[in-house]
C-alpha cells in the first residue's frame, strides 16, 4: 500500500468518526458500562485504576496544561483527600459521603496554602516548592499520630449507596468511571469558560494578559484550587477503595507518574490527557509477561515519545 | 484642575538595586496626545509599566482621574479605564484575530456592549475585520499593531498607553498607525505616546516630555520641542 492510500483510507476514517461522533460515543459507553457482567476481577481492578488516573490526570492537566503552571507535589492533594476520608471515618466514625464535601474543603485550603504563596514564582522555582511541599505532605502523614505514622491508617469504612455497601470490585469500577466521566465534562466546561479563556492567555504572555485585565494571581489560584479539589475527591474514594492507606502511596514518584500521563497524552489535551492515563496504567499490565523489563521498556518509550512527540501522543486541534 | 487626567509626582521606580526612574513629574490632560521621548534605556517602557500597575514605583504618586492608583495592580486600573499597549505588541499567536479581541474587553461581561465595541474597532482597522478569524501570529507587522490597539480599544480605554506603536514598521506603516492615533484621538480619547521615532510623534502630540537616564530633562508643547535645537541635534538628525 502506498503512502498515499494509506493517509487517505485514515483521514476517511478520521472523516467516518467525526459523522458519528454521538453514535460512536454512546456505543463507546454502552460498553464500558457492560463490561463488568463480562470481564473478571482483574480486568475490573485495572480498568478502575485507568478511570482512577484519568480523574488525578486531568485534575493536574488543569494546573499543569491549562494554567502552565509546573507542579510536582500533585500527590499531595491526593494524600489530603485519602486522609480525610480515612482519619474522620476510621477515628471519629464519619458516614463516607459527608466526608467529601470536608475533603474538598481541606483540598481548596491546601491549593491556597501552596498557590498563595508561590504564584509570583516562575516556572523552576514554582517545580522545587511544589515538590517540596509535595514531601511536607507525606512527611507530615508518616509522622502524625493522627495519621497512623508509617503504617498508615486501616478500617477505613466502606461507604453504602442506597443501602448496598460497595465492596465489589465492579463497585468500583462504576464509582471511578463515573468520577472520570464527571472529570471530563467538568474539564471540558472550564477549558471553554471563562476562566479556561483567561487560563489560557495567562499562559501565553503574563504581563500582557494582566495589562488587559486579568488578575493573574487570583486565577493561578483557581487552577491550583481545582486542580486540587479533583485530586482530593479521587482520594476520597480511593481510601474507600483500599480500606488502608500509607504514606508511601502519596510519593513523589506518585506526583511524577501523574505528571508522566499528562505529558505524554498532551498537555490541555482532554482526549490526549485520558490516553495518556490509560497508558500510565495499561502498559505495565500488558507487559506484564516479560517480567521486571517491562517498566524500562515503558521508560524507554516514555523518552522516545518525548523525543519526537514533545506535544503529546494526541494530535493538535484542528484550527 | 479638572481636566487632569493623569498626573505622576516624583515617581521613582526601581529593578532591584538599579534606580530606573529618579523623580518623574508628568501631566495628561483630556483630550491631549502627550509623547514620552528618549534614548534607549531611558526610562519610557518603565515609565508606563509604572503607571499602569505592571510593575511597582518605590517613591511617588500617581493620580489617574482624581484617583490614587501608585498601589493598584495592572487589573484593577484597566477596570478603570487606563489601558497600556506593551511594547512589542505581545498579542496571542495561534489564536484568532477575534480570540485576541475579546481578551481586550475581558472585563466586560455584556456581549452587546462587546459586539458593539468589536464593531468600532473594525471600522477603525478595516484590515482586522477581514482576518477576524485568522491566526494573529500570521499578520503582518502593522497589523499586529493595529491588532494591539485594537485590543486595547474594546476597553473603551479613558487613557491609553502605547508602547513605540511604530517599532519595526516599513515607513508607510509608520504614517498609518500614527493617522490612526490621530483619528483616535479626535474621537476623544487621551493618549500618551512613547515613541523612539521622535520626528513621527512630535507631529501628533500636544505636548511632549523628554526623558534622560531616568529623569525629565525637558518639556515643552509639540511644536517648541519640533524645533528646539537640542531635540534636533539629538534625536530629529538634521
Amino acid at each position: 500500500m502506498t503512502t498515499d492510500t494509506l493517509v487517505s483510507r485514515t483521514t476517511g476514517i478520521l472523516g467516518l468518526i467525526e459523522t458519528h461522533q454521538k453514535t460512536l460515543l454512546v456505543l463507546f459507553l454502552a460498553i464500558l458500562i457492560g463490561i463488568p457482567a463480562y470481564a473478571n476481577n482483574y480486568v475490573l481492578e485495572v480498568l478502575a485504576n485507568t478511570w482512577f488516573y484519568v480523574i488525578l490526570c486531568l485534575g493536574l492537566n488543569i494546573v499543569v496544561g491549562y494554567a502552565g503552571l509546573l507542579d510536582l507535589g500533585y500527590a499531595a492533594f491526593f494524600a489530603v483527600g485519602a486522609y480525610t476520608t480515612g482519619i474522620l471515618t476510621s477515628r471519629f466514625g464519619f458516614n463516607f459521603w459527608l466526608t467529601i464535601p470536608v475533603a474538598m474543603a481541606f483540598a481548596t485550603l491546601a491549593g491556597v496554602i501552596i498557590g498563595g504563596p508561590t504564584l509570583r514564582l516562575r516556572s523552576d522555582y514554582l517545580a522545587i516548592v511544589t515538590l517540596g511541599f509535595g514531601e511536607i505532605v507525606r512527611i507530615a502523614a508518616r509522622n502524625l499520630k493522627i495519621t497512623g505514622g508509617a503504617s498508615g491508617l486501616i478500617g477505613i469504612d466502606r461507604p453504602h449507596f442506597f443501602g448496598t455497601e460497595l465492596n465489589q470490585i465492579s463497585h468500583y469500577y462504576f464509582v471511578f468511571l463515573a468520577l472520570a466521566l464527571l472529570a471530563i465534562f467538568a474539564s471540558y466546561r472550564l477549558q471553554h469558560s471563562r476562566l479556561g479563556r483567561a487560563w489560557q492567555y495567562v499562559r501565553e504572555d503574563e504581563d500582557a494578559a494582566e495589562a488587559m485585565g486579568i488578575n493573574r494571581v487570583a486565577i493561578k489560584l483557581y487552577a491550583y484550587i481545582i486542580g486540587a479539589v479533583f485530586a482530593g475527591i479521587a482520594g476520597c474514594f480511593y481510601a474507600a477503595k483500599m480500606t488502608a492507606i500509607s504514606p508511601e502511596t502519596f510519593t513523589f514518584s506518585q506526583s511524577i507518574l501523574i505528571l508522566l500521563g499528562v505529558v505524554f497524552g498532551g498537555m490541555g489535551k482532554i482526549p490526549g490527557v485520558v490516553c495518556g492515563a490509560g497508558a500510565l496504567v495499561l502498559f505495565p499490565e500488558v507487559f506484564r509477561g516479560i517480567g521486571s523489563m517491562r517498566l524500562l521498556v515503558f521508560a524507554v518509550v516514555m523518552l522516545l515519545v518525548m523525543l519526537y512527540r514533545p506535544q503529546g501522543i494526541w494530535p493538535a486541534q484542528k484550527s | 484642575m479638572s481636566d487632569i487626567v493623569l498626573q505622576l509626582q516624583d515617581i521613582e521606580t526601581c529593578y532591584g538595586k538599579i534606580v530606573a526612574l529618579r523623580g518623574i513629574n508628568l501631566v495628561v490632560k483630556k483630550g491631549q496626545i502627550v509623547a514620552l521621548l528618549g534614548a534607549n534605556g531611558a526610562g519610557k517602557s518603565t515609565t508606563l509599566r509604572t503607571i499602569s500597575g505592571l510593575v511597582k514605583s518605590s517613591a511617588g504618586k500617581i493620580m489617574f482621574l482624581g484617583n490614587d492608583i501608585t498601589r493598584s495592580p495592572a487589573h484593577e486600573t484597566v477596570r478603570n479605564g487606563l489601558i497600556h499597549v506593551p511594547e512589542g505588541r505581545r498579542i496571542f499567536k495561534g489564536m484568532t484575530v477575534q480570540e485576541n479581541l475579546d481578551l481586550g474587553s475581558f472585563t466586560l461581561k455584556d456581549d452587546g456592549v462587546r459586539k458593539k465595541r468589536m464593531e468600532r474597532v473594525f471600522g477603525l482597522f478595516p484590515i482586522l475585520e477581514k482576518r477576524r478569524k485568522q491566526d494573529a501570529g500570521l499578520l503582518s507587522g502593522g497589523e499586529q499593531q493595529m491588532l494591539a490597539m485594537g485590543r486595547a480599544l474594546m476597553n473603551e480605554p479613558k487613557l491609553l498607553l502605547l508602547d513605540e506603536p511604530s517599532m519595526g514598521l516599513a515607513p508607510f506603516l509608520v504614517q498609518e498607525i500614527m493617522r490612526v492615533i490621530r483619528q483616535l484621538n479626535a474621537s476623544g480619547a487621551t493618549i500618551l505616546l512613547v515613541e523612539q521615532n521622535a520626528k513621527a510623534a512630535l507631529k501628533l502630540a500636544h505636548y511632549g516630555y523628554v526623558l534622560e537616564t531616568g529623569k525629565i530633562v525637558m518639556e515643552n508643547d509639540g511644536n517648541s520641542l519640533q524645533n528646539d535645537a537640542r531635540i534636533v541635534n539629538a534625536y530629529l538628525g538634521n
